[in-house]
């Protein structure tokens, strides 16, 4: 069951590949090595749930000199996401792009950005991690400049920069962790690490690089403008799963890696930065005039909510309650990796039907298009954290465990963040109640409108009413 | 499975599945819209006897269904449970007869009906929650189906009204929540049990149990509408009359109410909120609205409004007679559940008719209006003697109970002086609609009348349905001592609620 790994990594890589010669037969072959990745992740997800972590070292090289693919349950929950985010954005994409030249440029990036995505999750080392991390950054600001116009260029460079800085504070750390202990392999660094400089120097190195690169406030300047100026395929994976792969680095390197290293003050600082990113980014997204620019707005936000997570995860003593914090995080990305995904791509039909994405003139629109209309709807639940979607009961349990450690400011950060977020979901779904002209015939654009709505059902019934098994994945597997 | 794990499923899903059907309807296909939401509705009705019939010869039905480490889905039917269930199934079928004929030929009306179903399927979730948790769950989808209800109409004032609405109960949905999350972290995971759980707990945990029930009562208060937080209520009056109707009568207002009961009674236990001296405080609250809903009620010329504050005044009868310790005064608020349900339905869809069929929407274009819809104005009537205490209808059978269990529980000194004095301000706000209807000469112009005078006074649809309601306040008042009736229920669920 091991190959499932190299699998995983190989098709959407080999599909790159393939669609870069083939630029007629792209878009077929692409959906066609996702479909088949999925079902590589299915069958390392069914493994692991069954036999737990497994690892795998390419080449047959003993463990520190070959390359090392490790699955927990972690990795695989996020194998799993991208893998439905991956397949549903293909099948919308491939009816997104009316230029073939563009279609043509589409393709090859963006199966190369799932198969980095992959390579990150299952990654064993810290080098081959950054490979993967610049393979993930080169891909996505290529196909966040497809757009095409002036501002998405503007913004791709910008997105480049910053995703170069990153990479090379990520970088630094590395090689210092190298220098201090002789190897790359993550679990062998962290039985090494301890509170001594070089250690300590990596972590604020390393994190600073990817806190950059996820966009945490004040480091979210560049997250906006990238992900509501990208062809709406583009923003979708980047909102869902490209900044979660910051996300996930941070929170693998500081339980695993660094938990000796990690001072009180860093979990102090990641809570104050993710309140400050909970209500800044709701706020902006509530005043955003763009639907683009809202649905980017709330994933700054949203990312909050995972810092304020992982704060109180450090802060928790190992135990049940840690476990329970543990599992409400990973829930609460998933969940957003569906929902924001679900989000972007509506946006996308509504835009493409409309025009424009200028929230105060989607009136007919929005009545025009109930499919749609919906998905945003389930969406937005989710991001609002209602029952019954997955974000709901990883709210539960943060609130709860903020209640237990007398954090009583997180709760009420947490509170007024989801009603800033009730409040600019709802400023657009006021609108499909407009007194404009009435169509008895709604449209039904069905491929265009039913990836949206898949990704947006699984984030609020799925996530919500079928997930109590994640749980227990994941206390087992830590 | 047997019949006693799938039975409240079912009861959830016969107005779920319709409703999920309906959203994929075609706006013209008024047929088969209207032949799944009769059958859902009628389905429901029958269920509903089983159970009832099932509680009363105490079986047990729960479902449970583990979704996250301790938040487990629990439905559990109790009789509390089986009450508001009745109510809100018995009304539901009514109120959709009601709807189908106000909504002809009206845009959107697959979009209205699924809502419509999905509203219904939260209030009974709501009803049959076996734990805090399922009762949260619940109360926050019954928020997010019934914002498209009020928005209906789509105007701009519809969506001001709904986006007020909205900002109301997300509020106190939050509120609820966070009380509902540090209560867990006290108490485990609460469930509701007759006769409460709490009174367990260590003392030293006593003074966050007081916190706790402010923060449940403020997030349920918000729904039940208790001054200060009604503001939502009048202007969530620009819904369609069918939705002011449920909203008032069975879904959210009563959602609020419902939910304070089961806190007090069947979380904290009535004897212990007593110990802990949190009966007093809501009882104080439930009587300053009371007063403060009858007084506005008096200055609103709008039909509809007025009714609204009625209802902000009527519905804290039900937390009063929760505040007062004692069988008699938990009867008389449980009853009042049902009765304030049966007689505002009546009046709001009486009114709703009136609107509908001659264009009047205020008090002072009522003259003579008896005599142009004498059914529906006699329906009316009978709503109205029996909001002001009236016997033999229902609403005298729960103020008798409210002022004996003030005597019996040593309240009488400020519960009877509230209980007159709201009468008299009932009576004050109703009567004149009466007079006026009934004896002031009729107009030869009315407003705007859309549908002639001919055999009947308006569509059949919608003359029946208050016809009924009003029948069944009569029925429930007349023959409150009869069995099943919500008086009898209400006896029996307080003879389980108190345990010393």
């Amino acid at each position: 069951m091991n190959e499932a790994m190299a699998f995983v990594i190989a098709t959407p890589l080999l599909g790159a590949m393939v669609a870069a010669v083939f630029p007629r037969q792209s878009h077929w072959l692409g959906v066609l090595s996702l479909i088949l990745n999925a079902v590589a992740v299915g069958l390392l997800l069914a493994f692991t749930l069954s036999q737990g972590k497994s690892t795998m070292v390419l080449g047959g090289w003993q463990e520190g000199l070959g390359i090392a693919l490790h699955a927990d349950a972690l990795a695989t929950l996020m194998l799993a996401l991208t893998a439905c985010v991956a397949l549903a954005v293909s099948f919308y994409a491939t009816g997104y792009f009316h230029n073939p030249r563009d279609a043509a440029r589409f393709w090859p990036l963006w199966l190369l950005l799932v198969a980095a995505l992959n390579g990150l999750f299952l990654a064993g080392d810290l080098f081959n991690l950054y490979v993967t991390l610049e393979l993930l950054g080169l891909s996505a600001v290529a196909l966040t400049a497809l757009g095409g116009k002036r501002e998405s260029i503007d913004a791709a460079l910008r997105y480049l920069m910053v995703g170069l800085l990153g990479s090379l504070g990520y970088l630094a750390g590395v090689a210092i962790l190298y220098t201090a202990f002789g190897t790359l392999d993550m679990q062998q660094v962290g039985d090494q690490v301890a509170v001594d400089p070089a250690s300590e120097t990596a972590l604020v190195l390393m994190t600073g690089g990817l806190l950059l690169k996820t966009a945490l406030f004040p480091l979210h300047f560049w997250l906006p403008a990238a992900h509501s100026n990208a062809p709406a395929p583009v923003s979708a994976a980047l909102s869902a799963l490209v900044v979660k792969a910051g996300f996930y680095l941070v929170l693998r390197l500081w339980t695993e890696v660094f938990p000796q290293a990690v001072p009180e003050q860093g979990a102090l600082l990641l809570g104050v930065l993710g309140s400050m990113a909970i209500l800044w980014g709701s706020w902006q997204a509530l005043r955003a005039q763009r639907l683009k620019l809202l649905a980017a707005y709330s994933t700054v936000a949203q990312l909050g909510y995972l810092f304020v997570g992982l704060a109180l995860l450090v802060i928790t003593p190992a135990g049940a309650a840690h476990d329970l914090v543990f599992g409400a995080i990973v829930l609460m990305a998933l969940t957003h990796g569906f929902a924001k995904s679900s989000l972007f791509l509506a946006i996308g039909v509504v835009q493409q039907h409309a025009g424009h994405d200028r929230i105060d003139h989607l009136d007919g629109t929005s009545q025009r298009l109930p499919a749609t209309t919906f998905a945003i709807a389930l969406a937005g639940v989710a991001l609002i954290g209602l029952p019954p979607s997955g974000a709901f009961l990883g709210k539960w349990h943060l609130i709860s465990t903020s209640i237990n450690g007398g954090q009583w400011l997180l709760v009420l950060v947490m509170g007024i963040g989801s009603l800033l977020a009730a409040a600019y979901i709802f400023r657009v779904l006021g609108h499909a109640f407009g007194e404009a002209a009435f169509a008895s015939r709604p449209v039904n654009n069905a491929s265009a409108e039913w990836p949206a709505l898949t990704l947006g059902i699984i984030a609020t019934l799925g996530l919500g009413l079928g997930s109590a098994w994640v749980w227990p994945f994941l206390g087992g597997a830590a | 499975m047997n019949l006693s794990n799938t039975l409240l499923l079912m009861i959830l899903g016969s107005s779920l599945l319709p409703g999920l059907a309906i959203f994929f309807l075609h706006e013209h296909s008024y047929r088969l819209r209207t032949t799944l939401n009769m059958i859902g509705a009628v389905l429901k009705l029958v269920l509903v006897a089983v159970l009832t019939w099932g509680v009363l010869h105490e079986q047990t039905f729960e479902t449970r269904w583990l979704i996250a480490p301790g938040l487990e889905l629990v439905l559990h039917a109790d009789a509390l449970s089986v009450l508001f269930v009745s109510l809100s199934t018995l009304l539901w079928l009514v109120t959709t007869v009601y709807a189908i004929a106000y909504l002809e030929n009206s845009p959107h009306r697959s979009r209205f009906f699924g809502f419509f179903s999905l509203c219904v399927t939260s209030t009974v979730g709501l009803a049959l929650a076996g734990n805090l948790f399922t009762f949260v769950l619940f109360y926050e989808l019954l928020t997010l189906s019934t914002y498209p209800l009020v928005a209906h109409k789509g105007s701009a004032e519809a969506n001001r009204g709904a986006r007020t609405y909205l900002a109301y109960t997300m509020g106190g949905g939050l509120v609820l929540l966070i009380g509902a999350v540090w209560l867990q972290n006290l108490a485990g995971p609460v469930e509701f049990v007759e006769g409460g759980v709490l009174s367990q707990l260590p003392a030293d945990s006593h003074p966050q149990l007081t916190l706790i029930f402010l923060l449940l009562m403020i997030g349920l208060g918000v729904k039940a509408a208790i001054v200060p937080l009604h503001g939502w209520l009048p202007r969530a009056m620009v819904a369609p009359a069918p939705v002011s109707a449920l909203l008032h009568a069975v879904a959210v207002v009563k959602a609020g109410a419902f939910g304070i009961v089961r806190i007090v009674y069947d979380v904290y236990g009535i004897e212990f909120a007593a110990d802990l001296d949190l009966l007093m405080p809501l009882g104080i609250a439930a009587a300053v609205t009371i007063i403060y809903g009858s007084v506005l009620a008096l200055t609103q010329d709008n039909l509809k409004k007025r009714l609204a504050y009625s209802t902000v005044s009527q519905v804290s009868y039900i937390a009063l007679g929760t505040a007062i310790f004692g069988p008699l005064g938990t009867i008389g608020g449980v009853a009042h559940l049902v009765h304030q349900g049966v007689m505002k339905i009546t009046l709001f869809f009486a009114a709703g008719n009136y609107a509908e069929t001659l264009g009047i929407h205020k008090v002072s274009e009522m003259h003579g209006v008896g005599r142009r819809m004498p059914l529906n104005t006699l329906a009316f009537t009978i709503g109205a003697l029996g909001m002001i205490g009236i016997p033999p209808i229902a609403g005298f059978v729960s103020k008798w109970y409210l002022g004996t269990g003030a005597m019996e529980a040593g309240l009488a000194v400020w519960v009877i002086p509230v209980l007159i004095a709201s009468s008299a301000l009932n009576a004050a706000y109703f009567l004149p609609i009466l007079y006026r209807a009934w004896f002031a000469p009729a107009r030869s112009d009315w407003p705007d009348e859309r549908i002639p005078s001919g055999r009947q006074e308006t569509h059949p649809g919608l003359l029946w349905p208050p016809i009924i309601t009003a029948s069944l306040a009569l029925a429930v008042g007349l023959f409150a001592a009869a069995p099943f009736s919500p008086l009898e229920w209400a006896e029996l669920i307080a003879e389980r609620e108190y345990v010393r």
